[in-house]
């Protein structure tokens, strides 16, 4: 009665064999993680996420990852795909080769196959205060007010999906355990920038610490791989610079925390 | 509570693993240059404050071939730590015009131009 | 073992949930909320929520309007008590989202802006870009950090509810990474677990949308609530189902089939103006517009496509402007997902399945009929959305019920001494045994995926768009063998670490039973009204079934059937009328 329509693998319709090498890891059987190749007959318009739910209900139900949305705005479904952090939902078959290599989330604990720890990026968010800490009490019965252009200031920092791609890409998330990240430090600015904040002063104690944006060479590979384009690189320099102000205005004479 | 998670390890020769990598590791070297830059001013200024003789001798030992090679690949990383440089700097500085980023291109522009502007000062002054 | 003691404890972490968790802690930081989600809480699927939500705050819009819209939205089959505090609150619980600096969109003054959309007479969306649900979820996150009293649990899997004598004491799980079981004792628990769209093949809903939440209040025994109203969002891209959001219709786009014709002005939505004018048209309500199509689709003038039949949402006339500043995720999702820039060519899209606007039955204060049990969200059903939900309203309802679940929850709790844990050692190890059951059982004739397709086809087939006699009574004999054939499924990964064939299977036990109840609903319910038509009862009949259907769990027998009152206070059911008539 109603027309069911979807991507289906039937073999022969276009259909391009694509072998995938998996990273997988199951602590129950194996100390180290080892690679696992998978022969998967792949439809042109499929993500690679579409060929991994391929393996898992066709090849290999026991291969274990993280997705849901399948639209890139829920941040589940980052992986190493041949070598580059990605988000499976978004990246297509088409762009790809006939033989590419998926691996969990570079510098991040792995769990299970391609499963890896979330604790860098929530610890960094809680260290960094990552919420409204207000300027002033909202006005009663209203908002407060925010002109666009104030809106402008912060918002691409806003569109931060959490997906740490960005955790993956740097090397000091990897070279310094303390470090909170690229993507805590841009939602740290998130509320800098933000008009009707007034926490700047009070995130510094995190944000301009030896695991705050000091730990930041701006490799600037974060940004490159976020897929928001959110540029965690860009807002921690400019805590950088702000941070330094803020400590040369702290010595000037009659110098005041403001 | 924990099942075994597997920790990675990076690898020592992880700057050669990309690209990007690689560049940002010369730009960072880069600094070996400038810093030699200095050292070499403040030679400079103590040959020329130790009279003509020196001050002579002091050029005369910059311009020996290997002097000249070194000089080179100096000017050349120089170069790659100005333009990232200007590359870079328009991220560290919000400014915005209404609702609008100022382009990038603008602000790396300018440094662009003070760059041309003040070389072409010096050059003058010099006597070029 | 593992057992967690608090007072009040939350399962699920979305947009409902999160709301909770913070009432209860601003209400009372002293009680200990645990925050049960089987992801984090960023991935709940709130996220994907686009359009906006709806709050009267612009004149000349005024309460009793978005009331009116809301109740003849729903077909009458809304609790209109419930939909006039909903209607009330929903301005302020929007408000103090802004407060705690969501980044609604704003106009030259610096004021919350607002937009039309499908159902509604006056603008009062609310919306923070095309990403309204996302900025919602991380907002809503990012404030719950602040309270040390909310205790979250990541990637724990709710099992079943501890119920006896008629009162809640708390919930059994699953430690997702090391297959741990965990207990947790509270007497308050909210159920904030979303809705059942994946019970379909072909929906806009992430892969976490199994229904888990609704199933566990079902089988510990409150009834389901008007469960065979499953909406269909008129514009989701083929192939994916990914939506696209109403706010492209509310910003002016159109409606063509094959032969660039705005179609809708065929069935009572009409007459069309250039600009979609509110509640006609385009920004009809969403079961007309999806009724269309089928239409569309049965007389041929749908347009072929590789994923079958679609039509196009056109949005050229926008502009590149308007597009990249309201509707920026429309493009991307357009150019990347169906290869088409909606700046130059129109949108291929097609009816999806979106939202369940039938739940865990609840009152107006979020509580079921068990005592210390809440329910609030999308899982839940008041009723506000009645027969069919109106856009944006969702949004709001999760912010304004989710503090009516947190208050109550947390009043409930402080009033009610904890239980031992000794009381539930026997619904405890029935819980953990059947998980382990499933996990150990060897090789079976069943398969997860072989299972699922079924249900998946027979769901699409019998519960669609359309429904009739035959089809839905084959189904609940079909659907009754589904769930015997689950009793002896078999996976192939017995792991304990982070098992998601394990996770996936006790959903589809979850998605059977939902299943199974909306198939008898719908069975039942012998009327077209809202999202539920009936091809062989097309008209609505107020006389008979102006009533929420409730389908009470018959473990493993199929479920019997009971009917309760529509709260009607104000406004008497009426002509559902859209388009060229005056409202």
């Amino acid at each position: 009665m109603n027309a069911v329509s979807q991507a289906s693998p039937s073999a022969g319709q276009g259909a391009r064999i694509v072998t995938i090498d998996v990273l997988r890891y199951r602590p129950e059987q194996e100390s180290t993680p080892s690679w696992q190749s998978y022969a998967v007959p792949c439809c042109e318009e499929w993500t690679v996420l579409d060929a991994l739910n391929h393996i898992k209900d066709h090849l290999d139900g026991s291969l274990s990852y993280r997705w849901s949305c399948h639209m890139a705005v829920c941040g589940s479904c980052g992986m190493m795909v041949n070598g580059n952090p990605t988000l499976s939902c978004k990246a297509f078959m088409r762009d790809l080769p006939d033989r590419i290599s998926i691996a969990p989330l570079a510098n991040l604990g792995v769990i299970r196959d391609l499963v890896v720890q979330q604790n860098r990026l929530l610890d960094g968010l809680l260290a960094v205060k990552s919420w409204l800490i207000p300027r002033e009490l909202p006005p009663r019965d209203d908002q407060y007010r925010q002109t666009p252009a104030q809106l402008a200031k912060y918002r691409p920092l806003t569109m931060c999906i959490n997906c740490m791609l960005c955790y993956a890409a740097c090397p000091q998330v990897a070279l310094n355990e303390g470090y909170v990240g690229p993507a805590a430090l841009a939602l740290a600015q998130r509320y800098n920038l933000d008009s009707r904040d007034g926490g700047a002063l009070e995130r510094m104690q995190t944000t301009a610490s030896d695991d705050g944006v000091w730990e930041c060479t701006f490799i600037g590979e974060c940004s490159e791989v976020c897929p928001k384009h959110v540029d965690p690189a860009g807002a921690i320099q400019q805590m950088k610079l702000a941070s330094s102000l803020q400590w040369l205005a702290q010595r000037a004479p009659g110098g005041s925390s403001s | 509570m924990n099942a075994k998670v597997h920790y990675p390890t990076l690898p020592g020769n992880w700057w050669l693993k990309r690209p990007s990598y690689l560049r940002y590791m010369l730009r960072e070297l880069t600094c070996i240059a400038i810093g030699a830059f200095a050292i070499l001013l403040v030679f400079a200024l103590l040959r020329l404050g130790q009279g003509a003789e020196a001050w002579q001798a002091f050029r005369a030992a910059l311009a020996t071939p290997l002097a000249i090679a070194w000089q080179l690949v100096a000017l050349v990383f120089a170069l790659y730590h100005s333009v990232t440089w200007f590359a870079l700097a328009p991220r560290t500085m919000l400014l915005q015009i209404g609702t609008r980023r100022v382009p990038a291109g603008w602000i790396a522009g300018a440094h662009y131009l003070s760059w041309v502007v003040l070389s072409a000062i010096v050059l003058v002054l010099s006597g070029a | 073992m593992h057992t967690v003691h608090a007072d009040v404890i939350i399962v699920g972490a979305g947009g409902a949930g999160l709301r909770a968790a913070i009432a209860v802690a601003q209400s009372d930081p002293a009680l200990r909320v645990a925050l049960v989600s089987k992801v984090y809480p960023m991935r709940s699927h709130t996220v994907a929520a686009e359009g906006g939500a709806a709050g009267v705050i612009k004149s000349p819009d005024t309460l009793d309007a978005h009331f009116n819209d809301t109740v003849s939205g729903g077909d009458w089959l809304c609790d209109q008590d419930a939909v006039e505090h909903f209607v009330e609150q929903a301005p302020k619980s929007l408000r103090q989202l802004e407060h705690w600096g969501c980044p609604w969109n704003r106009d030259d003054a610096g004021g919350v802006q607002v937009r039309s959309f499908g159902g509604m007479k006056h603008q009062r969306t609310w919306f923070a870009a095309d990403k309204s649900g996302f900025h919602i979820l991380h907002t809503l996150f990012q404030t719950s950090q602040q309270f040390p009293s909310i205790q979250r649990f990541d990637e724990v899997f709710a099992l079943d509810l501890l119920c006896a004598d008629g009162a809640v004491g708390g919930i059994t799980a699953l430690h997702m990474q090391s297959g741990e079981p965990i207990v947790f004792l509270a007497r308050a628990v909210i159920i904030a677990t979303g809705g059942a769209g994946r019970v379909f093949p072909f929906t806009t809903n992430g892969a976490i949308k199994t229904g888990d939440g609704m199933a566990m209040a079902y089988r510990a025994g409150v009834p389901l609530k008007d469960i065979e109203f499953v909406q269909y969002h008129p514009t989701g891209l083929p192939g994916t189902g990914i939506l696209i959001t109403e706010g492209a219709r509310g910003e002016g786009g159109l409606l063509v089939n094959k032969d660039g014709y705005r179609y809708l002005q065929d069935y009572n939505l009409g007459p069309p103006e250039p600009h979609p004018r509110p509640k006609a048209m385009e920004l009809g309500p969403r079961d007309r517009l999806s009724q269309a199509f089928w239409h569309e689709q049965r007389k041929g003038r749908t347009i072929k496509s590789a994923f079958g039949d679609v039509v196009h949402l056109d949005i050229r006339h926008l502009g590149e402007k308007v597009i990249d500043e309201r509707l920026p995720m429309v493009r991307e999702l357009a150019r990347a997902y169906v290869g088409v820039d909606p700046v130059h060519a129109p949108i291929p899209i097609r009816p999806v399945v979106h939202y369940s606007m039938g739940g865990i039955d609840t009152n107006i204060n979020a509580a079921t009929q068990i005592d210390g049990l809440y329910a609030a969200g999308e899982c839940a059903c008041v009723s506000i959305n009645g027969a069919n939900r109106l856009g944006s309203n969702s949004l709001t309802e999760i912010l304004v019920f989710g503090e009516q679940a947190g208050l109550h929850a947390a009043q409930h709790a402080r009033t009610h001494p904890a239980t031992a844990e000794t009381q539930w050692q026997p619904a405890i190890a029935a819980s953990f045994a059947a998980v382990h059951a499933l996990l150990e059982r060897p090789k079976s004739s069943e398969t997860l995926v072989g299972l699922r397709s079924e249900l998946h086809e027979l769901m699409e087939g019998a519960a669609g768009i359309y429904r009739e006699q035959a089809t839905l009574r084959e189904a609940s004999d079909k659907v009754a063998v589904l769930r015997q054939r689950y009793r002896t499924l078999a996976i192939d990964d017995h792991s304990m670490v982070f098992n998601t064939q394990l996770f996936q299977a006790l959903e589809l036990g979850a998605m059977l039973d939902v299943g199974e109840a909306m198939v008898h609903a719908a069975l039942a319910r012998r009327e077209s009204r809202g999202a539920h038509q009936r091809l062989d009862f097309p008209e609505r009949d107020d006389q008979h079934f102006l009533h929420h259907s409730l389908v009470h769990y018959g473990g493993e027998q199929p479920p019997s059937l009971s009917t309760k009152p529509v709260t009607i206070t104000r406004s008497p059911p009426a002509a559902r009328v859209y388009g060229g008539a005056t409202t």
